[in-house]
């Protein structure tokens, strides 16, 4: 392919990826879109989920979590929490993370309480996109 | 004048201090150095951030969302941002002053003010005000942003509950390695700078863009996080000047150790000096009487 698209993927602690890739598959809010070079202007808010680049024929995965991406001028940038590639998620703590997660999700259904629920939720999903991306290194 | 032994004993004392003071300043000097590495691999962050707001924000109305509501000011809260930790010269002190000045302000006006403390230091300063509507304390050794993000949701609900009309948010900037200030922002209700829009105008960014889902959505997404960051920055600032004041409070502090130092030998010499005159006056009195 000839054509790239720059990806840049920026968290608190510092940008991640910068570089010029063939096609970028991200978790949009509203659900996966795919994004080439060349695409018009996009803004989009990003749910936990895996990222996932192609380049030079070779693909790539790494979970991001909460947070938007922009595209303009053949250039896309995520602006997200956390981002993590394959082989630096502890998969141990992930699915440590998961158990927890899942335990305190059912006390809080038991309770009925919303916003311990909504932050079991998210922990669960962003515990789930870890392993997802673990097993595909 | 002091005895020998009381002379000796201080110099002792005063200098195991100078050691402390100035194994302070290098752990300091290394901790600032971490600070500054953290807040230079934010700044992207924000970058970004900050276009990105802009865009959406210039053609969208600021009235439809609750966070940038602004409303008749009754009760202003502020948000303070100081260190754990003290021995940091007059870093913390500045900050409470400038404080307190913006609080005599707001109750001059017949305002009611509330504050919420970001760190030890000020909220053991401002606690028997009574003001202190919450406290964060022990989170600035090591934060994260979830730390920010705490404090967020806390204020930005306290906003939406009609319990705070405006939100500031106090912290130390970080000017450079010796200068920090303290510095006044309005956390809530949000306003996009109105230079940087104008910026935004002339590169023409605004405009042109496909939303999903619709702009709307995306702010009342991005708003939550705009705090998150403005939070998360104003921590990183106050930690790296925390790092920086306690680095000169330290440096200081040695070098008046060695003055110190320096003066109590020299009456140390003296007074050993005054002591043998004494001995030998002594001993040349007592062989003269025997002639």
């Amino acid at each position: 392919m000839a054509e790239k698209i720059k990806l840049e993927v920026v968290t608190p602690k510092g940008a991640v990826i910068s570089e010029d890739v063939d096609i970028v598959t991200a978790p949009g809010i509203a659900g996966e879109f795919g994004v080439l070079a060349n695409h018009a202007p996009f803004l989009s808010t990003i749910k936990i989920g895996s990222l996932i680049y192609k380049k030079d024929g070779t693909e790539n995965e790494l979970m991001v979590s909460g947070g938007f991406c922009e595209v303009s001028n053949n250039k896309i940038t995520f602006l997200v929490e956390s981002a993590e590639l394959g082989h630096e998620i502890d998969v141990d703590r992930a699915l440590q993370a998961k158990e927890r997660a899942e335990k305190r999700l059912l006390q809080a259904r038991e309770r009925q309480e919303k916003v311990d629920r909504a932050r079991a939720e998210a922990a669960l999903q962003r515990a789930l996109a870890r392993l997802k991306v673990s097993k595909r290194q | 004048m002091a005895s020998l032994k009381d002379v000796q004993l201080k110099i002792g004392g005063v200098k195991k201090t100078s050691q402390i003071t100035s194994a302070m300043n290098m752990v300091a000097a290394a901790k600032l150095r971490g600070a500054q590495q953290k807040m230079e691999d934010f700044r992207p962050y924000t970058e970004k951030f900050n276009q990105a707001m802009v865009s959406l924000s210039a053609n969208m109305e600021s009235g439809q969302f609750p966070l940038m509501e602004v409303r008749d000011v009754q009760t202003v809260e502020i948000v303070i941002v100081t260190s754990d930790r003290g021995l940091c010269g007059s870093f913390n002190s500045n900050i409470f002053k400038a404080t307190e000045k913006l609080i005599s302000q707001y109750e001059s006006e017949g305002k009611k003010v509330t504050l919420v403390c970001v760190g030890k230091k000020g909220n053991a300063y401002f606690r028997k005000t009574g003001k202190v509507r919450n406290g964060y304390t022990d989170i600035m050794g090591n934060f994260q942003m979830f730390n920010a993000r705490a404090i967020a949701q806390d204020v930005a609900s306290n906003f939406l509950a009609g319990e705070a009309d405006k939100v500031h948010l106090i912290y130390g900037k970080f000017m450079n390695v010796a200068v920090q200030k303290p510095e006044t922002e309005v956390l809530l209700p949000v306003q996009p700078e109105v230079s940087e829009l104008e910026d935004a105008a002339q590169a023409g960014v605004a405009g042109d863009y496909i939303y999903e889902p619709s702009p709307t959505e995306i702010m009342d997404v991005l708003l939550p996080l705009y705090m998150n960051v403005m939070i998360y920055h104003a921590m990183l600032e106050t930690g790296a000047s925390e790092h920086a004041a306690r680095m000169t409070a330290m440096d200081n502090a040695t070098r008046a150790c060695k003055d110190m130092i320096s003066e109590l030998t020299l009456l140390y010499n003296k007074a050993r000096q005054a002591g043998i005159t004494a001995e030998l006056m002594d001993i040349v009195g007592g062989a003269e009487a025997l002639k």
